[in-house]
This record gives structure tokens, C-alpha cells and sequence, in this order.
């Protein structure tokens, strides 16, 4: 037992929903949902500025809900579902938040990009008219260091708008 | 005295006149013939951010990996008696446990300062100083591992700040530099200043400080290397200059440059802190040679506070001589420089803190006088601004208290001393374009200042300040002749083009800088092309993301490239055609003729037309900065091809009962030159405010000792994210943006930089602003609310209402080198140096290339 480092004991089993695909996963039992999404599973877009739940950057969706991934043991999302920027875009087309953040300059480094885009989905899915108080609320927990937040906004709004429009064609 | 500078520059250089307004480089100068230059559009890179496919450092992942962690030194300054790491190496799952005498060689940035170990060897001298590497299979192994090696450790006394270090002359933390704990002194003079106050009218004598920052880059510092099938090495870091990363470890390792490849990944951030060769780099280069295995490591956040680089702590004091009518005569700084434990880029920071004075307001007289010295704090370096925000604070704040006792309006005292274009300054920096007086204006403008300044209710106050940058140092770190930047196209038969360069993209958009210049010469969409950048081996060297310098350099690269290329393609259609080659136009992916569009061929078809009669289609192009005309020793530091300029009006509320600044609203002009892409520049100049703001309200990079009986360490108050504060989303004002677009001839398309100069006004605007809300002075950032509250109670009581620094510590400054400025007939040279160059103002070219 002493002879294998601990991180290789894949002892832990699991079972949840990832961008809308069931799988199983082992892994050591003590790994975040962050680093096992990273480390197990090979879904780097995830990104990390702290493991300690102070930047953002690691934000994901949990049954619909922001969480930080670096905060939550892998263990706990059986039987979850985790959305992941991965996920966002469908049928080979970005989601409008990709693209507003893309054409609108809210991606700089792009390293908190991944975390905020997830935060502002779930924002946009719970609140589909946002004011601009209500998305500096919402991405508060979310550190940017290039942008200054603002064409961030700015692209949530765009994105919001244009998913109005697209709601109502469908209507 | 500007009309004199500026009758003198007519005399003296007559060619300079005659190119005052050459035409712009680029093909058009008019707006209406761009296409993509200047339109706002998506970041070439765009799409790989936002699906998080963008590939940082950490998310390489290879077969057969192992993990790096360091042994970091628990104490501020001690002697390494002995380690011992049998019991780490024993432990199941570690492969190898590296200490210093596996890298004794000595490296540093800066060649003057080769004074850091990979791994310290029998000396460490902050907390956080690497001492051992354990690699093994697994992270959290490496990790345990780390608490099995056992050090023996001397304490020894530690300084904490530049006071100290002054009267500390042993132990000393390095065994070079001036004496004592002092590293680097500067002391310069152009034209006598004593003369110059014996002129004034009023002599201001202001004393500030302005606390160190960190850089916060969201992303970790990581790095992993592989020995390649071929027994070569390649790394993959998060660094901003590859070139610099591959000198120092051909020299550590003592490898040949050939056989190693350094490959930037795009920076999750970097604002400077990821300019210096790094120890946890060469450590895994190292281990991965010994262990023919990939080796990677990735900081913690704390760890990235121990790596720092970031803004120095200075102290300032400005004696400031003005005529009623708010003309300098003179002006005398005095900077004393907290270095932290290492050389870094500081020697460069220690002459940046007095360059820049006098590239925004006419000074004809000055004398600068800077002091760096080693503390046991984690090394200072290059944070965005670089060495000038700090002195540029102390000036602002300076001009704002000698407008109100003059009694001109802050904004009309300004315009009447901002310096003349295409000037060469007191300290023989030679300016481009100058648009300061139109920023002043514009912000002016655009806040209402006139209704706003001393006119707003009592907590509420407009504060101005204004600010110029570099756009590249115009001298690299390893002085040479050769080019700072260099990019090769390769044009393919499809249609497509590759771009070759070792600029790196740190999120400023240095990839899409090359891809819009080369699209707008071709004709063809910046998403037709390929980059490849950041690469050792696959680009010619671009020295790096640092000074603001890769637009205006690798740009100008770039747009020599494409030119070149343009050309070759138009020799080959025009025979096609048989249409002369000036009538080709190259516009939406076609090349044609300007006088009957319709007759053209696609761009594919222009490239195979190239290949068949010149073979293989590829272009090179390289940029080498003008000479300049600063001859005397330090005259390195400061140049540029030219400036950008800016001005900020920031507003505030302040909160009486608890002291806490709101900033509602920030007014920026910039002068830019050009705007390539509008989008990215926005993003730079408001991400610019945030900054400043972080600086200016509440970043600092503070330490603690603790208590006597827990060992009296040193150490960093807060290496977190959590308790470094830095403004979020809810602090961010609303920014009005201004670009002031007057096309510089020496940038490409006439771009000047972005990325660092618009930081520059933020921090004494907020301290103009707070005095106009409720009449104190706060002489140093950041402004806390518990500075601001004292500073209210002293005004209470009757006493100064200022908080700041009281006094400039006695220095032993050396003899100043005496160099008389353009108009006393200056050359370059310091007149009391024995070492002087031959001048060559008079006969070198004035524009670049």
C-alpha cells in the first residue's frame, strides 16, 4: 500500500452527466472535481488561478448552479450534471455568450474566460434580462485582470439581446 | 523656453524638419483605403479563448509525465549548512531530488545582474527562495516529498526596507553592487538645476511613496520540458520572453542555444511578471534531461507571490522650480528603490524611475538621482509601467499642488507646458508624435471638467493627470546590432499565409497585431492566416512581450515581410496582366486592376503565378529601433522609436465616516497613433484603469515581521488572492474612452503602444480627485480609507491635511554625470565621463526604417 503514491490509487468510482454525456470515472478519492475534470478526464478548459476559492477561474455548473470546481470533491457530483465550457457550444456553433465574448474583446488572456462564460450562462438561464447591476453581481465572485470587466458587460448584454431575438423568431 | 528647444531642433537637424510629415508606413494613410486596419473585429485568437482550447502551460499533459515541487525557504535570510535529501529520494514515487550544486551557474535577466541560483546553494535571502526540487510520479508526491529534506539553516538578520538597508552595511544580501545592501545608485545631471531654481518663481519641495503591487496574472506561473527523441530539449513556459528564457538556459545548462527550443504559450496574464527566467524553469529542464522523462511544474498561488517581479516600492522626493505663468525651470528627483532580495530587471527600474520626466512637459533643466537596494522581501521587477508609475504619481500630484498655488486650472497649466513633438528632451530622448495638449483637451471635454473642478459639493471631487510611455525599448537587454524583432511569411498555394515570429501572446493581442498588418497588405482576412509564434526554434527572435514594444516592432516586422511578399506576388501578376505593377491592387482576396477591377486573378492564383517564376514564395522582415541620440551611461534606459501619450480625469466620491473612494466615473484620452484593432485597444485602456485603480485604492504587496519568539521572520502579510485585494467586477467605474489618432510615421500603419501608458494617469488622478472631495493630500497610494481618515483628523485639528512621507533619507550620492542638454550644446556625452562615445547625433537617421 506505502508503495504507491496516493494519487495513483484510483479507489474512488463515480458516475455523473459531463456536457450532457454520461460517463464513469475513478480516481483518488480526495481529488476536487477541478483536477479530476483536468487531470482524469482530460477537459482542460477548465482553468485554475488559486485552488483555494478565491479567483473563479474554476467555475463550472453543477446541476445548473455555479460552483467553484476546485471547491467540490469529484465524489459529490455523482449522479450530476456538470457543464464545463466544453459544453456551451452545440451542433458545431458557439453559444451566443462565445461569440459576443469573441467579437466584443471580453476575452483578453482568455484564463478567466472559461469560468465567467459558464457564470454568465447560468445567469442568463435563470434572469434572461439582466441589468448591467445584476451582471457585475453575478460575475463578482470572478476575477479578470486585462479586461476591467467592462466589455465583459458588455458582452453579456450582447449575448442577451440576441438570445431574445432568437427566442422570440422561435416563438 | 519650447520655442527656444524647438528653433534649436531646426538648426541642429534640418533633415528632421523636412520628414516632419512623411508619409505614413503602411500602404495607405488615408483611413478610407484599410480594410481591416482600424476596424474593430474579433481577436484572431478569439474562438480558442472562448471554448477554452487555448493551450496555457498547464494544460499540457504527456505520456509519461513526472511532477516538480520546490523546497522554498521558510526564512527571510539565512546560511544553508547542509541538506540532506536521502529521505525525500527514498520516498516511493520520487524520481530525482535536484539541489544547488546540480545548478551552480548563476543567471539573471539582466547581464549585470547574474545573481540568482536555480537552486540556492548555501544562502537564502526571502521567504520563498528555492532550495530543493523533488520530481516524482505524482504532484501530491513531490509535495509530501518536500517535508523529508532536511536543511540546516543559519538565521541571519534580515532588512526589510530601503532605510534599513542604508544603514545596514552587514550582513550584506549580496556580495556585489554599490556597497553595503546598496545594489545600484544613479546620479545624473543636465544643465544645472541650481540655476534653474535661482530662476523660479516658486521652488515646490514634495516628498511621496508609492507601495510595491503585484502582478495577480490569473495564471500560475507552469512550465514543462522534454528531452526530445533527438537527446534536444524543449520547453513549454508561460513566459513573455522565450529569447531571454533560451540565454539563460544555454548558460545554466551549458547546452548549445541550438539544441534547445523554448516555446511561450500563450500567458494567462503577465503584465511583467513573467519577464525573467525563472528558477522552477531551468529546474525542470534540468530534470527532465536527467530523467529523459517530461517534468512539469505549476506554482501555487502563494508561490507566485514569492516569484513577484512586480511594482518596486519607491520613495520620492521632487524639488520642482515654476515661473508664475507655471514654466519649469528645473526640477531635482530623488527615488529610493525597495528592490527585494535579487537583481531582476532593477538596475533598468532604477533609471526608469527618472526617465520618463521629461518626455511630457517642457523641463530644461534636470537632475535625477535614484538608489536601489537589497531587501529580504521577494524581488521587484517590470509591472506594467515599469519604474515609471511611481515617479510619475509624485509629478502629477506635484503639478496638481503647483497649479493651486499659481491658481491656473490643473488642465490649462499642462497645456502650457506639454513638450513639443519630434523634441529631443533635457535627457536626450527623442520624442515622435506628441498629442498630449489634445488629450488634455479631450478629457477635458468629454468630463465637463470646467463645471466640475473645485465646483462639486464636499466628498465629491474631478481630479487630471496626465502620462507618456515607451513604444519598445529602443536598446535590447544584451546590447547588439542586430534586429529586436524579425518575422518570416510563408505563402502557400491555397491561398493561406504563415506567420512566423517570436512575438508572445500574453492576452494583448500580439498575434492578431502580426495577422491584421499582413492582411491588410495582402488583401486577404487576418483569419486566412496561420501563426506561429512564440517558438524558439520555428521564428526569428522577437525579443519578447516587454515595454510595449511588440506592436510597433514585430508590427513593423511584419508589415517589411508583407511588403516584401506584396511585391513579389505583383511582379508575377502584373506580367499576367500586363498591367504595370502601381496600378495591382490587393483587396478581398484578390489582386486586380485599380483602373478595371474585373481583371485580376484570386490571391491563390497570385501566389502559384509567384512560385512558378520565383520559386518557393517566403518573405522576411526585421526591425532594428533608430540610434539614440543619449550617449552618456544610462542613457540605455528610456529611448523608444516613440511615445504615447495620455490623460485621465478620474471622479470620485469620498466617504467622510468611513474613508472608503468610490470611483463612479474615468475620463481617458490616449494617443495612439493608430488604432489597429479598436476592440483590443479598448480593452487595453480600460484594462489599464482597472489597474491603475487596483494600484491607486487598495494593491499592495505588504509584509509583516512576526513576533520575536516566532523567529522574527519577514514575511509577506497576504500571499493570496483573497486577502490581496484587487477590484472586482462590482469597484469598475464606468470608462469613457478617447483614442486621439494621429498616425506616427515610425509605427506600422502609425500605431503607437497601448498596453502600459494609459496605467500611467490613474493613481494621482484618484489623489488629485480625493483632494478636490474633501481637501487632503494623500502623497502616497494606496490610498486607504486609513490613510484618508488621518488624514481628515489632522485636517480636523488644524495640522497639515496630508498623509504621506515625511522625510528622504540621507543617501551618498556618487558625483552626478554632468551632460548638458540639446540646448546648452549637450552632444549626448556626460562632460566628466572618462568613458564618453563619439556623438552621432548630427548624422544618423531620424526616422526608422
Amino acid at each position: 500500500m506505502a508503495t504507491v503514491p496516493i494519487e495513483s490509487q484510483k479507489t474512488a468510482q463515480t458516475r455523473f452527466t459531463l456536457n450532457g454525456e454520461e460517463l464513469d470515472v475513478s480516481f483518488a478519492s480526495y481529488k476536487t472535481l477541478l483536477e479530476v475534470l483536468r487531470e482524469d478526464l482530460g477537459h482542460t478548459g477548465t482553468k485554475h488561478g488559486c485552488e483555494l476559492g478565491e479567483c473563479g477561474a474554476c467555475a463550472v455548473l453543477l446541476d445548473g448552479r455555479p460552483v467553484l470546481s476546485c471547491l467540490v470533491l469529484a465524489l459529490q457530483c455523482s449522479g450530476r450534471e456538470v457543464l464545463t465550457v466544453e459544453g456551451l457550444s452545440a451542433d458545431g456553433r458557439l453559444h451566443a455568450l462565445q461569440d459576443a465574448f469573441a467579437d466584443l474583446g471580453a476575452a483578453q488572456c482568455g484564463y478567466c474566460t472559461p469560468g465567467i462564460l459558464v457564470t454568465a450562462k447560468a445567469l442568463l438561464d435563470a434572469n434572461p434580462h439582466p441589468s448591467r447591476d445584476e451582471i457585475r453581481k453575478a460575475l463578482s465572485g470572478n476575477l479578470c485582470r486585462c479586461t476591467g470587466y467592462l466589455q465583459i458587460f458588455e458582452a453579456v448584454e450582447a449575448a442577451m439581446v440576441k438570445t431574445t431575438k432568437q427566442g422570440k423568431q422561435g416563438c | 523656453m519650447l520655442r527656444i528647444a524647438s528653433r534649436w531642433l531646426r538648426e541642429m537637424m534640418p533633415e528632421q524638419k523636412e520628414k516632419s510629415k512623411p508619409p505614413v508606413a503602411g500602404s495607405d494613410s488615408n483611413r478610407e483605403g484599410l480594410r481591416v486596419i482600424g476596424t474593430p473585429r474579433r481577436r484572431v485568437d478569439g474562438r480558442a479563448k472562448v471554448t477554452g482550447q487555448t493551450r496555457f502551460a498547464d494544460d499540457i499533459f504527456l505520456p509519461r509525465m513526472t511532477h516538480c515541487k520546490l523546497l522554498r525557504s521558510p526564512y527571510p535570510h539565512a546560511s544553508i549548512r547542509k541538506i540532506d535529501a536521502s529521505r525525500a529520494l527514498a520516498h516511493p514515487g520520487v524520481y530525482l531530488v535536484l539541489t544547488g550544486k546540480d545548478l551552480p551557474i548563476q543567471y539573471g535577466i539582466l547581464p549585470v545582474s547574474q545573481d540568482e541560483q536555480a537552486l540556492c546553494m548555501d544562502h537564502v535571502r526571502h521567504v520563498g527562495d528555492p532550495i530543493a526540487a523533488v520530481i516524482a510520479r505524482e504532484e501530491l508526491t513531490a509535495f509530501e516529498a518536500l517535508d523529508l529534506i532536511d536543511v540546516d539553516y543559519e538565521i541571519l538578520p534580515t532588512i526589510s526596507n530601503p532605510e534599513e538597508a542604508l544603514v545596514t552595511r552587514e550582513p550584506r544580501i549580496h556580495e556585489y553592487g554599490e556597497e553595503g545592501n546598496i545594489h545600484k545608485l544613479v546620479a545624473l545631471e543636465f544643465g544645472n538645476v541650481e540655476h534653474g531654481f535661482v530662476e523660479a518663481d516658486e521652488i515646490f519641495e514634495d516628498t511621496f511613496f508609492y507601495q510595491g503591487s503585484t502582478h495577480l496574472p490569473i495564471e500560475q506561473h507552469a512550465s514543462v520540458a522534454i528531452k526530445d527523441p533527438d537527446g534536444k530539449l524543449t520547453i513549454w513556459s508561460s513566459t513573455q520572453t522565450p529569447h531571454y528564457l533560451h540565454r539563460a538556459l544555454a548558460k545554466v545548462l551549458e547546452m548549445p542555444p541550438a539544441h534547445i527550443r523554448v516555446i511561450a504559450t500563450p500567458n494567462g496574464g503577465g503584465f511583467g511578471g513573467k519577464s525573467d527566467p525563472f528558477n522552477h524553469e531551468i529546474v525542470v529542464a534540468k530534470a527532465a534531461l536527467l530523467l529523459d522523462r517530461p517534468v512539469k511544474i505549476c506554482l501555487t498561488r502563494e508561490e507566485v507571490f514569492y516569484c513577484h517581479r512586480g511594482r518596486h516600492p519607491v520613495l520620492m522626493k521632487f524639488k520642482t522650480g515654476v515661473k508664475k505663468d507655471g514654466a519649469i525651470t528645473g526640477m531635482h528627483l530623488q527615488t529610493l528603490i525597495d528592490g527585494g532580495a535579487y537583481g531582476s530587471y532593477g538596475v533598468a527600474s532604477t533609471y526608469y524611475t527618472g526617465a520618463l520626466q521629461t518626455t511630457t512637459y517642457h523641463i530644461p533643466r534636470y537632475r535625477f538621482e535614484g538608489c536601489r537596494t537589497f531587501t529580504n522581501k521577494p524581488p521587484c521587477g517590470p509591472k506594467r509601467g515599469h519604474g515609471t508609475p511611481q515617479p510619475r504619481f509624485g509629478q502629477e500630484v506635484q503639478l496638481d499642488k503647483i497649479a493651486e498655488k499659481l491658481q491656473i486650472d490643473p488642465a490649462d497649466l499642462r497645456l502650457r507646458i506639454t513638450e513639443a513633438p519630434n523634441t529631443v528632451t533635457a535627457n536626450f530622448l527623442r520624442l515622435g508624435t506628441v498629442n498630449l495638449s489634445e488629450c488634455i483637451r479631450r478629457v477635458v471635454r468629454i468630463s465637463d471638467w470646467k463645471n466640475k473642478f473645485r465646483k462639486l459639493p464636499e466628498g465629491r471631487g474631478v481630479g487630471l493627470a496626465c502620462s507618456a510611455y515607451l513604444s519598445g525599448a529602443g536598446l535590447p537587454i544584451y546590447w547588439n546590432k542586430m534586429p529586436h524583432s524579425g518575422v518570416q511569411l510563408k505563402f502557400d498555394r491555397g491561398g493561406g499565409v504563415s506567420i512566423f515570429c517570436g512575438a508572445t501572446e500574453i492576452g494583448q493581442g500580439s498575434d492578431d497585431v502580426l495577422a491584421g498588418i499582413v492582411a491588410e497588405v495582402l488583401g486577404i482576412d487576418p483569419f486566412d492566416i496561420r501563426l506561429f509564434t512564440g517558438d524558439t526554434d520555428l521564428g526569428p527572435v522577437d525579443l519578447g512581450s516587454y515595454s510595449s514594444r511588440v506592436t510597433l516592432m514585430a508590427g513593423n516586422a511584419a508589415l517589411q515581410a508583407a511588403e516584401r511578399g506584396k511585391a513579389l506576388l505583383a511582379e508575377a501578376v502584373a506580367l499576367k496582366l500586363e498591367v504595370p505593377r502601381e496600378r495591382l491592387r490587393f483587396a478581398g482576396r484578390r489582386v486586380f486592376d485599380s483602373t478595371a477591377p474585373e481583371s485580376g486573378v484570386s490571391f491563390a492564383e497570385a501566389i502559384c503565378l509567384a512560385e512558378a517564376r520565383f520559386g518557393t514564395v517566403g518573405t522576411v522582415g526585421s526591425y532594428t529601433p533608430p540610434k539614440s541620440p543619449a550617449l552618456y551611461k544610462g542613457g540605455g534606459v528610456g529611448p523608444s522609436p516613440t511615445y504615447s501619450y495620455s490623460a485621465a480625469v478620474v471622479q470620485v466620491e469620498v466617504n467622510p465616516v468611513t474613508g472608503w473612494v468610490h470611483v463612479p466615473r474615468v475620463w481617458i484620452a490616449h494617443d495612439i497613433g493608430r488604432a489597429l484593432n479598436p476592440t483590443l485597444v479598448r480593452g487595453q485602456v480600460e484594462g489599464s484603469v482597472y489597474m491603475g485603480l487596483g494600484e491607486a485604492l487598495m494593491e499592495e504587496q505588504e509584509f509583516r515581521r512576526l513576533p520575536k519568539r516566532l523567529s522574527h521572520a519577514l514575511v509577506h502579510k497576504f500571499p493570496s488572492m483573497l486577502e490581496y485585494k484587487s477590484p472586482t467586477s462590482l469597484d469598475m467605474p464606468e470608462v469613457v474612452t478617447e483614442l486621439v489618432e494621429d498616425p506616427d510615421p515610425r509605427g506600422p500603419f502609425g500605431a503607437k503602444e497601448v498596453g502600459q501608458g494609459p496605467l500611467l494617469p490613474i493613481m494621482p488622478a484618484v489623489a488629485n480627485a480625493v483632494y478636490d472631495a474633501v481637501g487632503v493630500r494623500i502623497d502616497e497610494v494606496p490610498i486607504t480609507p486609513e490613510k484618508l481618515m488621518k488624514a481628515l483628523a489632522e485636517k480636523k485639528a488644524g495640522r497639515e491635511a496630508r498623509f504621506g512621507p515625511d522625510h528622504f533619507p540621507r543617501v551618498n550620492w556618487p558625483e552626478a554625470l554632468r551632460i548638458p542638454p540639446p540646448w546648452e550644446g549637450g552632444d549626448g556625452n556626460a562632460v566628466n565621463d572618462v568613458h564618453r562615445e563619439k556623438p552621432r547625433l548630427s548624422k544618423e537617421k531620424v526616422l526608422a526604417p
